[in-house]
């Protein structure tokens, strides 16, 4: 069973933070991804640029329309994400507990759908 | 009677006792709940036309489960001929239905355990815990836990299909937790008890002060808890539900009423449940492992040794609510402290602390701040304050009997 796990968190923070501060934290991503992928949790994960390079896509009668910015406006924005591999949802709460950002921000656990057992 | 009113007599007999045993064990061997309660059906209507012919089985819970199981494996193949994926599985249901292990009555205690936890994992709404607690622990009808929650059948209905659904796509697992997870998982069952409690004990709306049948259920939940997993917190909060339950009769006046502690006819309290009370709170401190369960419940202990109001040992029962404290910071046990002080050392030093409590704004909006606030000034002579607080009291009431009382007091103000 495969599970997204969706970090948000206070991209202010994140960009006030002092360089040690930002340096030993960017270690703890990396330690945890080494970490589980040694274990056999990690499918994938990616980091995101901030929300002000976000663009929004809708097509509205039939025109595109693309707007600046994130769908919402939150006091948390969506900063990355890890695709997991888990037994069920008490073991993807568990690598999930264990992301870095679960400190600060919170993270978002969403299993995904398997077409093939539909 | 004949042998076949026996044997219907004896199916009715073992649905009520241990048709949720059974369920919660098919929920474990088939990895559904809906896939259950269908083979739980299933089941029953096979017995009910079997065992008057046949005679009753040897262990009738053994029957039901295997019963339902297979009954279970005939749907999915049937089903299985339309969706491939199926056909594997039932294959592999039937695999393990050769083992008889499975349908040992040894492994039904934990089944039960299984299906509490699950019911009340974090992941799923409050709300839906306990209605899902409800309906699949208790065997409460949609409509009975409707009417408990003074809300619709469909709602409620709802409610316990999205709270499956997310067992379901989320996966959340069928298993006691892990040792290191336990007393994190404990908590969120004990707190759902103890919510199931005290919306029967305190109905928070509606126009009747208690619903026995919500506190009924939250007792026997209790029970089953410390039964299946002896924990101290456990002993603690039965207790605690037991010695609040034995005042039932004496809360509410033939009226309908609500009659405070100091008022109530003791003589009409359950000696038999509060001695039980007594002898499980007794045990949780004596493990030295106790939490604010077992606390609370020495409070109430403390209150039903008590032969009157004035009689009870104020002193200790603010003693208890300093280490409840340093347990489990809350507004409301700071509040009850304070009137626990006002009884020990005057209403004027009880008054300065509920100010004190309600100047942080924590309590502002429940109205037995502002009552208990009211009953200080009101002892202490100074009645337009009392008024004042009383009006704010009122103003936030939602339960019928409890406006009633609180227009009561304000009346005999003037």
């Amino acid at each position: 069973m495969k599970y997204l796990c969706l970090i948000y968190d206070d991209e202010k923070v994140m960009a006030g933070m002092a360089k040690p501060d930002a340096d030993a934290f960017m270690g703890e991503y990396f330690g945890f991804t080494n970490d589980i992928k040694q274990s056999g949790h990690y499918v994938a994960g990616e980091a995101l640029h901030p929300v002000s390079t976000a663009t929004t896509v809708r097509i509205r009668n039939g025109k595109v329309s693309t707007t600046d910015g994130p769908f919402a406006e939150t006091k948390e924005q969506l900063g990355g994400f890890y695709l997991v591999q888990a037994k069920d949802l008490n073991e993807a709460i568990q690598v999930a507990s264990r992301i870095p950002s679960a400190r600060f921000g919170s993270i978002e656990v969403r299993p995904i759908v398997d077409y093939s057992k539909a | 009677m004949s042998q076949a009113d026996a044997a219907r007599q004896a199916v009715e007999a073992v649905y009520r006792a241990d048709s949720r045993r059974v369920l919660a064990t098919l929920i474990r061997l088939l990895g559904d709940f809906e896939r259950a309660e269908e083979a739980l059906h299933d089941a029953f209507a096979a017995a009910v036309q079997q065992w008057p012919r046949e005679g009753v089985p040897v262990k009738p819970r053994a029957w039901l489960v295997s019963t339902g199981r297979f009954k279970a494996i005939d749907a999915i193949r049937r089903r299985a001929r339309h969706e491939a994926s199926l056909a594997g599985f039932a294959d592999e249901l039937e695999r393990t239905a050769q083992a008889p292990a499975a349908d040992d009555d040894l492994s039904l205690p934990d089944d039960r355990l299984r299906l509490i936890f699950t019911c009340c994992h974090p992941a799923l709404p409050p709300d839906a815990r306990m209605a899902l607690t409800l309906r699949e622990v208790c065997g409460l009808t949609t409509e009975e836990i409707a009417r408990a929650f003074l809300t619709t059948a469909s709602a409620i209905a709802q409610r316990i299909v999205r709270a499956k659904g997310k067992i379901r796509d989320a996966r959340i697992p069928y298993q006691v937790p892990s040792e290191a997870a336990l007393p994190e998982r404990l908590d969120t069952v004990l707190h759902v008890v103890y919510l199931m409690f005290n919306e029967g004990y305190a109905a928070t709306a509606g126009d009747a002060v208690t619903r026995a049948d919500l506190s009924g259920e939250a007792i026997r939940l209790g029970r089953l808890l410390l039964d299946l997993l002896p924990d101290p917190e456990t002993q603690g909060l039965l207790a605690l539900m037991l010695l609040h339950e034995s005042r039932r009769q004496a809360r509410v006046s033939p009226s309908g009423d609500v009659v405070l502690l100091d008022d109530q006819d003791r003589a009409r309290w359950d000696a038999a449940l509060i001695a039980e009370g007594q002898r499980l709170v007794e045990r949780a401190l004596a493990s030295r492992r106790f939490g604010p369960y077992t606390l609370q419940a020495a409070i109430a202990a403390v209150h039903a040794e008590a032969s009157t109001g004035a009689a009870t040992d104020w002193q200790q029962i603010v003693g208890l609510y300093d280490v409840l404290l340093r347990a489990e910071r809350s507004p409301v046990f700071e509040l009850n402290r304070a009137v626990a002080v006002a009884m020990w050392r005057g209403p004027a030093d009880g008054l300065a602390l509920i100010d004190e409590i309600l100047a942080r704004g924590d309590l502002a909006g429940y109205h037995w701040a502002h009552s208990a606030r009211a009953d200080l000034c009101r002892r202490l002579g100074r009645a337009d304050d009392a008024r004042a607080s009383y009006a704010r009291a009122l103003a936030l009431v939602k339960q019928e009997p409890e406006r009633r009382f609180l227009e009561r007091r304000l009346r005999e103000l003037s």
